[in-house]
């Protein structure tokens, strides 16, 4: 299949985002009350042409831990979706680490 | 006959001249360029990834950077024992080498933070501090984004038993405060050395404290004790 595939990454739980922090404390000085936990991560997308669905989460799993997520601060998942399809492709994505 | 010291540039590196002219100075090194590109380390017998903002610091800063041919090289030639020291961005791409342990992240106070800043000498047990006494003050420069160190506790704690943390920011009495902290660096770590000694990564300078002219000559041992090394 060619596949359309989503990666988010995230700063694991308990890492300090100052981004999310200084963007959280920007939203309360504009007037939003109750805004809490704020996370900032990375939402990337790209095609991958050919070979079976598990063999494609293979390799893009790969991708993650080798360049697109370090391991050490953050944390990843990835959708997939068969390419042409409209829907997003982010459900299905699998929780990793 | 010299010692032919490698310096890496990838398309970002800022600070190749600073450092190419920092090793220049030792006596009997010949400082050799070494583009990203490349897979041959002609005959370096040490090198020295500088700092700068290497593929614009896209994704993380160092993560791509770390995939460049010569990368396969660098790796190669630390875990033979050939002495490497990453400055600033050379540190980053160290870390996601997987070289030394860690994460450099954002800084916590969000700005680039770029002043003198001193710095408590914690091992003299690389070629790179052995020219300094332990516990010794010494002042660089720092100037990065992403310098705050990161770590799981268990692999801290491991780099403080086996005396691995090289340099801690401090203030001008070598008290480890956070005042002292530019960047949120878990036990103000500034630098850390492998376990075979032979490969140092630090987010300040050496390479800007090169001159007492200048403001600091405090970072010359560094270069010194790398071309040493090498010889």
């Amino acid at each position: 299949m060619n596949a359309r595939v989503e990666v988010f990454v995230q700063l694991k739980p308990g890492m300090l985002d100052p981004q999310g922090e200084t963007l959280e404390r920007a939203l309360e000085s504009m007037g939003y009350e109750g805004v809490s936990g704020m996370r900032v991560g990375k939402w990337i997308t790209f095609a991958v042409e050919g070979g079976e669905r598990a063999e494609i989460e293979g390799r893009v799993d790969e991708m993650c831990r080798r360049l697109l997520a370090n391991p050490v601060i953050e944390t990843y998942r990835y959708g997939l979706a068969e390419a042409g399809l409209e829907e997003t492709a982010a459900d299905g994505g699998e929780e990793a680490r | 006959m010299s010692v032919r010291i490698g310096v890496v540039r990838f398309p970002g590196t800022n600070c190749d001249r600073d450092v190419f002219d920092a090793v220049g100075s030792v006596e009997g090194s010949e400082p050799v360029w070494l583009w990203h590109k490349e897979r041959d380390l002609e005959g370096v017998r040490g090198i020295v990834l500088a700092g700068g903002f290497s593929f614009g610091d896209y994704l993380r800063a160092g993560a791509i950077a770390r995939f460049s041919p010569i990368m396969e090289e660098v790796v190669a030639f630390a875990r033979r024992g050939g002495p490497v020291l990453g400055i600033c961005n050379g540190f980053q791409i160290l870390t996601e080498a997987g070289l030394l342990p860690g994460a450099l992240m954002r800084n916590d106070r969000i700005t680039f933070v770029c002043r003198d800043q001193w710095l408590k000498v914690e091992t003299t047990d690389t070629p790179f501090t052995r020219h300094y006494s332990a516990g010794q003050l010494v002042r660089y420069t720092v100037a990065h984004g992403e310098g705050n160190y990161v770590a799981e506790e268990e692999v801290l704690d491991r780099l403080e038993e086996e005396g691995r943390v090289a340099f801690r920011y401090v203030d001008e009495t070598g008290a480890a405060t956070d005042a002292a902290n530019p960047n949120g660096s878990l036990r103000n770590i500034a630098g850390i050395r492998d376990e075979g000694g032979n490969i140092l990564g630090l987010m300040p300078h050496p390479d800007r404290a090169m001159s007492e002219l200048l403001g600091s000559g405090d970072g010359a041992p560094v270069f010194r004790g790398l071309v040493e090394a090498a010889a």
